[in-house]
This record gives C-alpha cells, structure tokens and sequence, in this order.
C-alpha cells in the first residue's frame, strides 16, 4: 500500500486516562500511519462523525471506565447506519475477559488489554484493514 | 450515484473519500476536480497561521461558532506535521473542535504535510477546491505551527490571519521578514496574559513603517480559551473581505495564488522527468562518483542531466 493508513484514536466515555490511547497514538505514529487522535470523552456519535469525515481505515476506542458493552457496539452499530463498512473497529483498556466474547460478536474486530505490545496491535492493523 | 454526484448532494462519506483519493494521487479525484472546476469559487478562504500552541485550533473552533451563528456552512482543513522519518504523523486539531463534529453544516479534516514543506500540505491546494464544490460558504485552513517563513498559506488563502502569543520575543521579531508581513489580521491571543499590550504595540510600530496604504491590517487581541472579543475578530476578517472584494483586489490576489499552484504543479511534473532522467541507468550515483574523485565537476555533471531532457 502506498498510502499511510488513517486511524481514528478516539476516547469514548467519560473517563480522563488517556495514557494508554497516546502510547497506541504514537506507536502507530511511528509505523508509519497518520493519527488523527480526537481528545477525551467523545461520544459515539462524535466519534463517527469525525471517523467519517477524517475517511479513516480504522477506528481504535480506549476506555477504561466500564462503559465498553454499552459504548463500543454503539460505535460499531451507528458506522453501519451510515452505511460505513470498511472501517476496521478496534478497542482497548480493562476490559474483562469474559466481555470479548459478545464484544466481538458485536462486531468489534478485536480487544487489546493492558500489558498488548504495541507491535500486536500494528500487525493485526495492518493484516486486517479493509481498503486497499 | 457516483462520487462526483454524491458530493454535490453533500453527501460527508464522498466529500471525505474525494480528500483521501486526492491526497493519494488517485488520477480520479484530478478527473472529478477538473470537471467540476467550473463550480468554484464562490467559498472565501481564510488562513489561520501562527507559532505551535499559539491557539490556532481553538480559535478556528470558535470563529467556525461565530460563523455558525449567521447560518453560514463552514469547512476546515486542519495540517499537522508527517514526520519524515516514517511519514506517520499525530493530527490533533480536532481535539479543539469537538463540538462542531456533529454540526451539520461543518466538515474538518486533519491532513499530514507528507512531505511538503511550507506550512500546508500539496494537497491542501485540491481539498480547498473538494470543500467550496461540497458547498462551504467559508473555508479555513489551518497551518502546521510556523516559525519564520512557511508562507505558503498565503498563496491559498484570501485573507490570512496571524495568530500570536504575548511575550514571543522582543520588538526585533516584529521587523523579521517573513511571516509577519503576510498577515492581513493580526490576532493576539490568550491576551488576558501579561505582555499583550506590550505586543500589540510592536506589531503596530512595525506596521507604521509599511508604506501607506488604503488597508492597514489591524491587531485585535481575543482570548480564544474564554471565548472573549471572538466576534470583533471575526468583524475585522470580515471587513478584509469586503476591502477585497469591494476593490476588486480579490481577483489580483486569486489570479497570483493560482498562477503559484499552477507553477507548482508543473514543476512538480518537470521534477519528476527530472528525476527519472537521472536514476535511469544509475546515471546520479556515477555522476556523483566522478564528482567525488574529482574528476568532473556539479556544474558539468547538472550539464549532463539537462541535456538528457532534450533527447
């Protein structure tokens, strides 16, 4: 591919630890892909906005507040009202084991939790993308 | 219905795709630009320049609010640095704007420069055009944080504005060559700091030195954070416009920004025949090797590219 991929690091909910979205932010920065990284507290609905305008081939979420059943399928569910398909939808944070089963099932493509080498995640983006 | 359809029904999805297609070199987005050229014209461009942290982003927030306000559409391109290295790049101007995200009537992009140097990235010039076919009463185009001399944003916009800070430097700065002499707006922002006035003044002393003309640009200090003295801001890039347009100037300062985009492009092209002329065969590394023993000199070996071109 000879574009650089376009990612969306979104904050959904209201927690203020965005730590872990900047570490994912410049990990990726450093791969080689533009980052468009959208701030703390975003709502579903935002964040779609701006993955629809920034033409974004993946859209990462961080949460770590609990909120992740109820904000990360939002997510995926109102991309798919917009009649966006081909945007790799990924999240992260402390998500409990036992919630990436139905996560996934909810379309999320994959979960990365704490201690996820920031290699895992710039590997799975770039075998998994879905534009060319 | 095709891209070039969607995008005149406003559609988000294709007005953000063309962008990409366009920043990718896709010949169809040239195509689709071409043929809607003729559609052009009607948005005002404003650039918004000035130093990293200066409160570019805010205040492009918070002018697009003003802006809302009279029911005018707005569009934003916002460029970030690509690092040279790994060509990623971290664009967060949005972080500024979220509350414009679900407007309508608004529509952002964050661009990487990829390369291009100046402030903007080569692209920008093309996603001006994708931004006034979509509709957009005003566009503005934020910079990369400028030092001295990226200037580029003024051969795209029609009125630049110039965000600065208090207490950057002292009045020598002022009188630097560069980028202070392409404002047509002065702002200082974050003005409830110390030193605003002090900086007020500089730029004013500096500007009674210009020769004397019918625009004198004027220096209005806002607090984009507090929202404070944003629509006597907006008023004075407003009466530019008028200034402009009632004059007649505005056809002088486009027909000069597109003849610079359409040097560049052609450039662009030349260096690219350029450029292949000289990898083909090796030809630059056995140039260049000769140099280094000494046995041929830059000018000479400049010699033998150029004359490849006339073959």
């Amino acid at each position: 591919m000879d574009r650089p991929i376009r990612v969306l690091v979104a904050k959904p909910g209201l927690d203020g630890h965005d730590r872990g979205a900047k570490v994912i932010a410049r990990a990726l920065r450093d791969a080689g892909m533009e980052v468009i990284y959208t701030g703390l507290r975003q709502t579903p609905e935002q964040i779609v906005a701006a993955a629809i305008q920034e033409d974004v081939d993946v859209v990462a979420m961080s949460l770590l507040s609990g909120a992740h059943n109820h904000l990360f399928p939002k997510v995926v569910n109102l991309l798919r009202g917009e009649g966006v398909d081909d945007v790799l939808v990924l999240g992260g944070g402390v998500i409990p084991e036992d919630d990436i089963p139905s996560l996934i099932e909810s379309g999320v493509e994959a979960i990365f939790t704490p201690g996820t080498p920031t290699k895992d995640v710039i590997n799975f983006i770039n075998t998994n993308i879905k534009r060319k | 219905m095709n891209i070039e359809e969607r995008l005149l029904k406003k559609d988000k999805r294709a007005c953000a795709r063309l962008i990409s297609m366009l920043e990718n070199n896709d010949e169809e987005a040239i195509k689709i630009i071409k043929n809607l050229y003729h559609k052009t014209g009607s948005a005002y461009v404003i650039g918004i320049t000035g130093p990293p942290g200066s409160g570019k982003s805010t205040l492009t927030d918070r002018l697009t609010k003003e802006l809302r306000k009279e029911g005018k559409t707005v569009g934003i391109l916002a460029i970030d640095p690509t690092s040279p290295f790994t060509g990623g790049a971290i664009l967060g101007d949005r972080i500024r704007m979220s509350d414009l995200a679900l407007d309508k009537d608004v529509f952002i992009r964050s661009m990487g420069t990829r390369g291009f140097l100046g402030g903007v990235s080569k692209a920008t010039w093309g996603a001006v055009k994708i931004l006034d076919m979509y509709g957009c009463d005003y566009i503005f185009i934020e910079t990369v944080g400028v030092g001295q001399s990226e200037i580029d944003i003024v051969k795209m916009a029609d009125t630049v504005l110039m965000v600065l800070v208090p207490n950057m430097g002292d009045d020598i700065q002022a009188i630097k060559a560069g980028i202070m002499e392409i404002a047509d707006v002065f702002t200082i922002n974050k003005s409830d700091l110390d030193g605003a006035d002090k900086t007020k003044m500089e730029i004013e002393m500096n500007l009674d030195l210009n020769e004397k003309k019918d625009y004198r640009p004027p220096v209005v200090k806002v607090s984009a954070q507090k929202n404070e003295d944003i629509d006597f801001l907006l008023s004075k890039l407003k009466d530019h416009e008028s200034y402009i347009k009632n004059t007649g100037k505005i056809h002088e300062i486009r027909r000069r920004n597109l003849k610079t985009e359409i040097l560049q492009l052609a450039e662009e092209e030349v260096l690219k025949i350029i450029m292949n002329k000289a990898y083909e065969n090796d030809l630059i590394d056995a140039l260049s090797t000769k140099v280094e023993k000494r046995e041929e000199d830059p000018y000479t070996a400049k010699e033998r590219i150029v004359a490849l071109l006339n073959d």
